[in-house]
């Protein structure tokens, strides 16, 4: 029930399980969300870096694991 | 015709004026005149027209204002001539009307260019035209006449002037054509009259150079559009560069091996080829990694919840008794065939547990594999290791947790790097450097030696009990006591004596006495030996009828250690007494008994019927608090259990390559209770004195009898 993207942190899909307009969509929305996020990690404690960023919302959870060049996006469907 | 002219006498009125009437006539006449031309083509028409055509904004009157008769009147007035002009009289000092206003209307005016023959004008034209061969009279009376016309041109009015401007044009253009007749005629000085009226101007005028602009531009400087953010952690970031480029140079300038670094350089060549080749996936091993453990947490969500906070409330009501609630089930493909043969938790990463895979089946044996699970990826290990023989037993360095020391089937030991990517071990025996002749069944890590090597201990069913020593990456084994088996001597030919050697099936170490440790053995013997007599043991316990499948020391008592055999018996001893203190039949062989860590009454045993065994001395002496089957199919037989260091969970392995994590009820895991006023005591000392107590109780029975 999981779906996989890779991305690099320049928004371009390099490899998706889902089809191409919601990756691309996917792709340019968590890219600038990660940056943000980890942006405000960072300001906090500069010491301090984003390792993981989890979005659950009422049908299925978007979990972002960024990467020194890339972004890996998987959306999960819930098991409940 | 009469029709006409009724239209327009009807159209007079709505004219107002006696102009309208006039023209009106004429266009009359030019209606009739119309009329008549169009008769031969519009006469029905005609005859049509005789009843009165009405345009459509003519006016309605009534037939009484249709009879009115108009009285029409011409006269010779002009019509446009103003009626009322008053001129202002300075004699009367007021406006008064003028008696006559000039009635003239002048149509059309032409100046025309005709003048009298006998006047002045007309007189000096024909005398002009008759003397014109006189050049020089004639062009003094041309220039005298055009005085004489300049004079006049002032005075007389503007349409006299007009004609005598077209006089002195066609006068100048005689005088030219005269000249031009006859040339270079001698001129009479001309007398120039200086008066206002002859204004001569002179002017002159300089070259105007022509403007020409000329510029120079320089390039533009190149500009680029730069944008960037000066946040804390960029700044952070540059000087964390900075200063790990002045590291690397001070490492450069220190090692100066090029030799080593050419090596290397090869190398990193080598795995970058290797990279550039391979799939995408490598590069974000990392992040894949995060992910799929919290993919894995998501859907593994409610084990982990219960793992961290369920705690089962109905031990309340279950006297005394605990449950073991599963949590989760590690298994791999690869090792389906195989058994767990031995699993070790990490010592430093609490999470992390190693287990080993083989047969002890000795018809059926195949190859083996270590693998490194975490609790916090249930669905694929973290690390895999495949070896050619079944591996019996294994042993993770409590100073460096990536090393794994493994025993094998075929007497081999091994040393595994966890951080080194290959899956093959980084040392391993051989048959040249002493290897066992049988089975390894169990290896330890030891404290490192003197020269801080690391070494391990390896007991095998050959009755050696060995010593490996990693001397300069080669393992160099010592034999460090053999296991005769007492009263087995037998005769061989020509009179040799032939030790039997016995067949140690399990060791453990003393936690605090260092050269003291405990054999198990095939025959059911445990010998208690040191490290420094090689050939003799410190004692012997008759501990089991059959093989000795597992032997423990007590974590927090120094005396107390724990045996279990496939005899169906569990026995825990106090090495000072030769008959165990306490004795449990589980019903079934016993494959593997652990000390909890944090208790020293608590422990658990498991047995072939697939059921786990956990105790507690000082709840309940003679009866398990927990009897529960464990594994999901009959038939298989749980071979190893442990006890995690720091949660309350076990891991139990069992024979189809599964292992099983459970959680321990609270009744499993009593603390000693808080007497009111007294503070808890906590720490080995507790134990010990828990230990302690019961074991009195034990022995005094056992000394009065002894006696």
């Amino acid at each position: 029930m999981t779906e996989l993207e890779n991305y690099l942190f320049s928004g371009i899909p390099i490899r998706t399980t889902l089809d191409n307009s919601t990756t691309v969509q996917y792709a340019g929305l968590l890219c600038q969300l990660t940056m943000k996020a980890r942006s405000t990690v960072r300001d906090i404690d500069p010491q301090n870096d984003l390792t993981f960023l989890r979005i659950r919302s009422k049908k299925h959870e978007i979990m972002v694991a960024p990467d020194k060049e890339y972004l890996l996006i998987v959306i999960q469907n819930p098991c409940e | 015709m009469l029709g006409v002219f009724l239209l327009q006498s009807q159209s007079g009125p709505s004219g107002g004026k006696a102009a309208p009437p006039r023209p009106a006539k004429a266009v009359s006449k030019k209606r009739d005149e119309d009329a008549s031309t169009d008769v031969g083509e519009g006469a029905d028409e005609w005859t049509a027209a005789k009843t009165l055509v009405k345009p459509p904004d003519q006016l309605e009157l009534t037939e009484a204002e249709l009879k009115e008769e108009f009285t029409r009147v011409l006269t010779a007035n002009n019509p446009h001539a103003p009626q009322n002009i008053v001129r202002y009289s300075f004699k009367e000092r007021a406006y008064k009307p003028i008696g006559y206003v000039d009635q003239t209307a002048i149509h059309f005016s032409l100046n025309g260019n005709l003048i009298l023959k006998d006047s002045d004008e007309g007189r000096r034209q024909s005398m002009r035209s008759a003397v014109s061969e006189k050049a020089s009279l004639e062009t003094s009376a041309v220039i005298s006449e055009e005085t004489e016309i300049k004079d006049e041109e002032g005075t007389e009015d503007t349409q006299a002037a007009g004609e005598e401007e077209a006089e002195e044009a066609g006068a100048a253009e005689e005088a030219e054509a005269a000249e031009a007749e006859e040339p270079p005629p001698p001129r009479v000085k001309e007398q120039k009259l200086a008066n206002q009226f002859n204004f001569i101007e002179r002017a002159s005028k300089t070259l105007n150079n022509p403007l020409r602009e000329r510029a120079c531009q320089s390039e533009p400087t190149p500009c680029k559009n730069f944008s960037a953010t000066a946040n804390q952690w960029e700044i952070y970031d540059a000087y964390v560069e900075e200063l790990q480029k002045m590291e690397k140079s001070k490492e450069k300038e220190k090692t100066k091996a090029q030799i080593a670094k050419k090596e290397e350089k090869k190398k990193g060549r080598k795995l970058t080829s290797l990279e550039s080749q391979s799939d995408d996936i490598t590069k974000i091993s990392k992040a894949a990694k995060i992910m799929e453990r919290m993919v894995n947490q998501n859907i593994f969500d409610d084990i982990a919840q219960d793992f961290k906070y369920f705690e089962d409330a109905s031990d309340e009501y279950r006297d005394q008794r605990g449950t073991l609630l599963p949590l989760w089930k590690f298994q791999y493909d690869k090792t389906k065939r195989l058994a767990v043969t031995a699993i070790s938790w990490n010592p430093k990463y609490k999470d992390l547990f190693a287990v080993g895979y083989g047969s002890y089946d000795f018809m059926k044996q195949s190859h083996g594999m270590l693998l490194l699970y975490t609790m916090k990826n249930p669905s694929f290990p973290e690390y895999v290791f495949s070896s050619e023989s079944g591996i019996m037993c294994l042993d993770i360095h409590n100073d460096h947790p990536y090393l794994v020391a493994v025993g094998f089937y075929d007497g081999n030991v091994a040393i595994y790097n966890l951080k080194k990517a290959t899956s093959q071990p980084s040392y391993k025996s051989s048959a040249k450097s002493g290897k066992h002749t049988d089975p390894v069944w169990q290896v330890k890590w030891q404290k490192d030696d003197m020269d801080n090597n690391l070494n391990f201990f390896s007991v095998s069913s050959d009755g050696r009990i060995v010593s490996w020593t990693l001397v300069k990456n080669e393992l160099v084994h010592t034999d460090v006591i053999k296991l005769s088996a007492e009263g087995t001597t037998m005769q061989g030919p020509e009179g040799l004596q032939l030790q039997t050697l016995g067949c140690g099936t399990s060791f453990d170490f003393h936690k605090k006495i260092d050269y003291l440790f405990l054999v198990g053995t095939e025959e059911g013997k445990i010998y208690k030996c040191s490290k420094c007599y090689s050939s003799q043991f410190l004692d012997v316990f008759e501990a089991h009828h059959m093989a000795v499948d597992s032997v423990s020391w007590n974590p927090y008592h120094l005396k107390v250690f724990i045996s279990c055999s496939s005899d169906w018996t569990v026995k825990i001893w106090d090495h000072t007494v030769k008959t165990p203190m306490f004795i449990y039949d589980l019903h079934s062989a016993v494959g593997d008994v652990a000390w909890s860590p944090y208790s020293s009454t608590v422990f658990a045993a498991v047995t072939t019927d697939g059921k786990a065994h956990v105790f507690d001395l000082s709840i309940n002496k003679y009866e398990a608090l927990c009897t529960q089957i464990v594994v999901a199919k009959k038939k298989n037989k749980i071979t190893h259990i442990q006890f995690n260091p720091v949660y309350p969970v076990v891991i139990v392995g069992d024979e189809r390559g599964h292992i099983t994590c459970l959680k321990l009820s609270p009744n499993l895991r009593k603390m000693p209770k808080e007497k009111k006023g007294q503070e808890v005591k906590k720490g080995p000392e507790v134990e010990i004195a828990k230990m302690d107590k019961l074991l009195n109780l034990v022995r005094e029975p056992d000394s009065t009898a002894g006696k």
